[in-house]
C-alpha cells in the first residue's frame, strides 16, 4: 500500500495541509473519521490526524496538521511524491450527524480542520449553520473563505485583534446562546483548553455541545488505552468511544494534564531535530536522496 | 572449561551404558538439572537482550538424559498440541537434533517462541514423572529448554514449508499473532492464496508489541515472518478490520472465500478505583507497546515514542504481562519496581522463571495487597497509590483461594507511575461491525471444536476466542482453524468444478 504525498501546501506559518495516497482509508472514510500516520516505519511515532477530507474516485485523503514536535515537522519537511511509512484507518467514530435546526459551530486554530468536514455534513443535512472561528492572530486563520460557503453566518476573531473580532470565541459563542431562540447544537473543535471554556458557555445556557479530542494515541484501535480520557466519572478511550464526546462530560483539566505527559521529552526532541536537520529519523532511502541533492 | 569436559565425559559414560541397555532409572535421577546459562542480574537490567541464553549441546543432552521414556508418556497429555515430548526429547540425547525438530514441527510451528513463552511448569512439566519423583515441579526435565535448545540450533535456511499448487481459493488471516501465523502457513501449504492483514505496522502481534525483547527476541519472531513472505503469504500492514474494511466486504467485494480471525485479546481492563486516569497511569498494552514495539528504551537516540520517566513504579498484576511490565520499567531506568499482586505468590499466574528472574532484578513483591485508589499531586501526576491487604478465603470458580480485603489494612507507597497489568477484555471493532457473527457475553468469539464460528467460510482462534490465553493455545486453534479452512476450501472447489 502506497500513501505518497501528491500535493502539499502550508497554509500559515506552522500549519500544513497534503493530500496522500490511502485508498483503503479514502474508502471507508465518514466525516468525523481519523488516522494514525507514521513517518518511519522502524523508529517513527505513531500520531493521529483527522481526515480532513477524503477522494474516494482518487483513493486520497488530506490531511492538515500543525508543526508542533517533531514527527508533524518531519511530515511538513516531506515533498510531494515522498512516502509516509502508515496510514492506518479510517479510525474511531463517524460524527453524529442530524437536522438539529441552529448548529453553532466554534473552530479554534487548527481544529478549524476537523470541523470543517462535520460543518459540511450539518449544513447537508439541512442545519442552519452559525460558525464562529478564532486564530491568534489572521496569519494563523485557516480555511475561512472554505467555511464562508457552507455558514448562514461567521464570525471571526483573533486574539490580537489582527482580523475580525478582538476577542476570544467564547465571546462570540455566549451572545450566539443569548440570542432567542438559541442554538439547539453546538460542535466545538480547537485546543483542550478552547473546548473547556466553550463547553463552560453552552452549558450555562443548556445548549448540548460535541468536541472532538484529540488525545495522545499509540495503536488507535482500543488497544493501549493511552487515550482514556474521564468522561463522566467513567474512563473512556478517545480512538473507539470517541472522537466525539458530549463536551459538558469531559474533564478537560485532566486531559490537558495528559496530553502534556511527555511535554518535555517531546520539546528536546523536537529541538535536537530543528538542530540536526531532516535528514535524522527519515528512512535510508530518503536519506540517500537528500545527499544525491 | 573443566566442567564442561566433565560434563562431556559425563555424557559419553551415560550414552555408552544406554547402548548396552544398562542405564537405569535410578542413575537417570542422579543425574543433575542443566542450569541454562543467563546473563547476570546486574548486568542484565540495563540491556534489552536475552536473559536467559541457552543450554550449550552438552547441557541439552545431558538434560534429555534425565527423561525416563516412560511408556504412557505423560508429558505428551500435558501439551495443548499434543507434541511427541517423549520422542523429541529421545532425539536430542543421541544428537540428532534435526531429528528432534522434526518431530516438534509435526505439531508446533512456533517451537523457538514456545520453547521460550510457554508456561512448561504448569503443561508438559507438570506431569513429568521425574518432577513427580523428587515431589518439585522444578525437578521435572526441561522440555521447554529443550525445545528451545532444538529451535535455536537445528532450523536451517531450506525448512520454509513446501506449498502446493494454486487452487484459486483465498483466504484473509485478520492479525499477525502466533494463531494467525500457524493459520497462514497451513492454508498457503494447501496451495490457497493467502493475505495477512495486521492493523499494525510490524508483523508479530503480542509477540512484537508485548513480549519483551529480553524474552522473546524480535528476530525470533521476524524469522517466522519471512519464512510466511517465503511462502507466498501476502501481507497488508496498517488495515483495522472492522475499520478499514469490514469481514463481509472482504468475503463479498474482495472475493476472500475463507477468513481466519485471530485478532487477539484486544481492550486493557482497568480496576476501576481512583485515580486511575492521573498522568503516570498505564495500562500494560500501552507500557508495553510502547517499550517493545515502538522502542521507547531508545527514545532520543533514534526512535520517537516517548515513555515516562519513572523513578519508582507499582506494577498491579500477578501475570506474565505484569512482570514483562516491571522488568521492562527497570531497563528503561526505573530505581524501583514494586509488583502488587492480591493473591498470594503460589498463585501468581506467571512463569515459574519469569517470577525468578524478576526476584533477581530487584523488583519488590507486595503479595495479598490491592490498590484502593491512586493518589495525584496538584498537577495531577501520580504520586503515590493506597493498598489494602488481603487474605485467602475459600476458594473461588477459578479454583483458586478468593482473596479477601482486610478493612483498616491501608498502606501507600510512593510511586510516580502505575502500570495495570490485570488482563484484557475482547475488542469491540469487529464485534461492532460483524452483526451475523456470534460472540458470548464477555465479547469473544463463538466457535466449534473446528473453529468454525457461525457465519459460513470464517474461522477463529486464539485470545479472541479463548480470552487472554497463552502463544501455545492460539497456535494450536490457527492449526485446528487452518485444517477446518481446508477442508471447506476443499468442497467449495469440488462445488464450483460440479456446477
Amino acid at each position: 500500500m502506497s500513501h505518497k504525498i501528491i500535493s502539499k501546501k502550508q497554509l500559515s506559518e506552522n500549519v500544513f495541509t497534503a493530500e496522500i495516497g490511502a485508498r483503503f482509508v479514502a474508502e471507508a472514510a465518514r466525516p468525523g473519521q481519523f488516522v494514525i500516520i507514521s513517518v518511519n516505519a522502524e523508529f517513527g511515532e505513531r500520531i493521529p490526524l483527522t481526515i480532513a477530507a477524503f477522494d474516494r474516485q482518487k483513493g486520497t485523503i488530506s490531511l492538515i496538521w500543525q508543526r508542533v514536535g517533531k514527527t508533524t515537522a518531519q511530515l511538513a519537511d516531506m515533498k510531494v511524491g515522498d512516502e509516509l511509512a502508515a496510514v492506518t484507518g479510517p479510525l474511531g467514530n463517524p460524527a453524529h450527524i442530524e437536522k438539529f435546526g441552529t448548529v453553532v459551530c466554534v473552530g479554534g486554530g487548527i481544529g478549524n480542520a476537523p470541523l470543517l468536514p462535520i460543518t459540511r455534513e450539518l449544513k447537508k443535512a439541512g442545519n442552519t449553520i452559525i460558525t464562529i472561528l478564532g486564530a491568534r492572530s489572521k496569519d494563523l486563520l485557516i480555511l475561512e473563505d472554505e467555511f464562508a460557503k457552507i455558514s448562514d453566518e461567521l464570525i471571526v476573531t483573533t486574539d490580537d485583534g489582527s482580523y475580525g473580532r478582538k476577542a476570544l470565541v467564547t465571546e462570540p459563542l455566549k451572545q450566539v446562546c443569548q440570542r432567542a431562540p438559541k442554538p439547539d447544537q453546538a460542535f466545538a473543535i480547537g485546543p483542550a483548553v478552547m473546548m473547556k471554556f466553550c463547553c463552560e458557555v453552552t452549558k450555562e445556557f443548556n445548549v448540548p455541545t460535541q468536541v472532538s479530542l484529540n488525545t495522545i494515541m499509540v495503536d488507535g484501535t482500543g488497544m493501549c488505552g493511552g487515550c482514556r480520557i474521564e468522561y463522566d466519572g467513567k474512563p473512556k478511550f478517545v480512538c473507539v468511544d470517541g472522537p466525539e464526546f458530549d463536551g459538558h462530560k469531559v474533564n478537560f483539566d485532566l486531559m490537558i494534564k495528559r496530553l502534556n505527559a511527555y511535554k518535555n521529552q517531546e520539546e528536546k526532541a523536537y529541538e535536537h531535530y530543528k538542530k540536526h536537520g531532516c535528514k535524522i529519523g527519515l528512512d535510508k532511502k530518503d536519506t540517500d536522496k537528500e545527499i544525491k541533492k | 572449561m573443566v566442567a564442561e569436559k566433565e560434563e562431556e565425559k559425563l555424557l559419553k559414560h551415560l550414552l555408552d551404558k544406554q547402548k548396552r541397555g544398562e542405564l537405569t532409572a535410578a542413575e537417570r535421577y542422579e543425574i543433575l538439572p542443566q542450569q541454562m546459562p543467563q546473563q547476570a542480574p546486574a548486568e542484565r537490567v540495563h540491556n534489552v537482550s536475552e536473559v536467559a541464553l541457552g543450554f550449550t549441546e552438552t547441557q541439552a543432552r545431558l538434560e534429555a538424559m534425565r527423561c525416563l521414556q516412560c511408556k504412557n508418556a505423560p508429558c505428551i497429555k500435558g501439551c495443548p498440541v499434543q507434541i511427541r515430548i517423549k520422542d523429541f526429547v529421545t532425539a536430542t540425547a543421541e544428537g540428532d537434533f534435526k531429528k528432534a525438530l522434526n518431530i516438534i514441527k509435526e505439531n508446533s510451528l512456533l517451537p523457538a517462541v514456545c520453547g521460550r513463552v510457554c508456561p512448561q511448569e504448569t503443561q508438559c512439566q507438570l506431569e513429568c514423572t521425574v518432577g513427580k519423583k523428587f515431589r518439585d515441579t522444578g525437578m521435572a526435565v526441561s522440555i521447554g529448554r529443550l525445545e528451545r535448545f532444538v529451535a535455536d540450533n537445528a532450523e536451517t535456511e531450506d525448512s520454509v514449508p513446501a506449498v502446493a499448487a494454486a487452487t484459486g481459493m483465498k483466504v484473509a488471516v485478520i492479525g499477525s499473532g502466533p494463531g494467525s501465523i500457524v493459520a497462514a502457513t497451513d492454508t498457503r501449504r494447501a496451495g490457497h492464496d493467502v493475505t495477512i492483514f495486521e492493523a499494525f505496522h510490524k508483523l508479530g502481534g503480542v509477540m512484537v508489541y508485548g513480549i519483551p525483547e529480553f524474552r522473546l527476541p524480535k528476530s525470533i519472531v521476524q524469522k517466522e515472518i519471512d519464512t510466511l513472505i517465503k511462502m507466498g503469504v501476502k501481507i497488508i500492514p496498517n488495515f483495522v478490520v472492522g475499520k478499514t474494511r469490514t469481514i463481509e466486504q472482504l468475503m463479498n467485494k474482495d472475493g476472500y472465500d475463507a477468513v481466519f480471525i485471530g485478532v487477539g485479546a484486544g481492550l486493557p481492563k482497568f480496576m476501576d478505583i481512583e485515580g486511575e486516569s492521573l498522568v503516570g497511569v498505564y495500562s500494560a498494552n500501552e507500557y508495553l507497546t510502547r517499550t517493545n514495539l515502538m522502542k521507547a528504551y531508545q527514545f532520543g537516540s533514534g526512535a520517537d515514542t516517548p515513555i515516562a520517566r519513572s523513578r519508582k513504579v507499582a506494577v498491579i498484576g500477578g501475570g506474565n504481562v505484569a512482570l514483562d511490565a516491571a522488568r521492562a520499567a527497570l531497563r528503561i531506568g526505573a530505581e524501583k519496581v514494586y509488583l502488587v499482586y492480591r493473591r498470594a505468590e503460589e498463585q501468581m499466574p506467571a512463569r515459574v522463571e519469569e517470577i525468578q528472574h524478576a526476584k533477581e532484578e530487584g523488583i519488590e513483591f507486595h503479595l495479598l495487597a490491592s490498590p484502593k485508589r491512586i493518589i495525584g499531586d496538584e498537577n495531577l501526576h501520580v504520586k503515590a497509590i493506597e493498598c489494602l491487604r488481603y487474605e485467602l478465603g475459600e476458594p473461588d470458580e477459578s479454583g483458586r483461594r478468593r482473596p479477601i480485603s482486610i478493612e483498616g489494612s491501608e498502606f501507600q507507597i510512593d510511586v510516580d507511575t502505575v502500570i495495570v497489568a490485570i488482563g484484557s477484555i475482547a475488542n469491540p471493532l469487529i464485534r461492532k461491525t460483524t452483526p451475523n457473527l456470534e460472540f458470548n457475553k464477555w465479547g469473544n468469539i463463538v466457535v466449534d471444536e473446528n473453529c468454525k464460528t457461525s457465519m459460513e467460510g470464517v474461522y477463529a482462534g486464539g485470545d479472541i476466542v479463548t480470552g487472554s490465553a497463552t502463544v501455545i493455545l492460539a497456535m494450536g486453534q490457527g492449526r485446528i482453524a487452518a485444517a477446518a479452512i481446508n477442508e471447506y476450501l476443499k468442497r467449495k472447489i469440488r462445488t464450483k468444478n460440479k456446477n
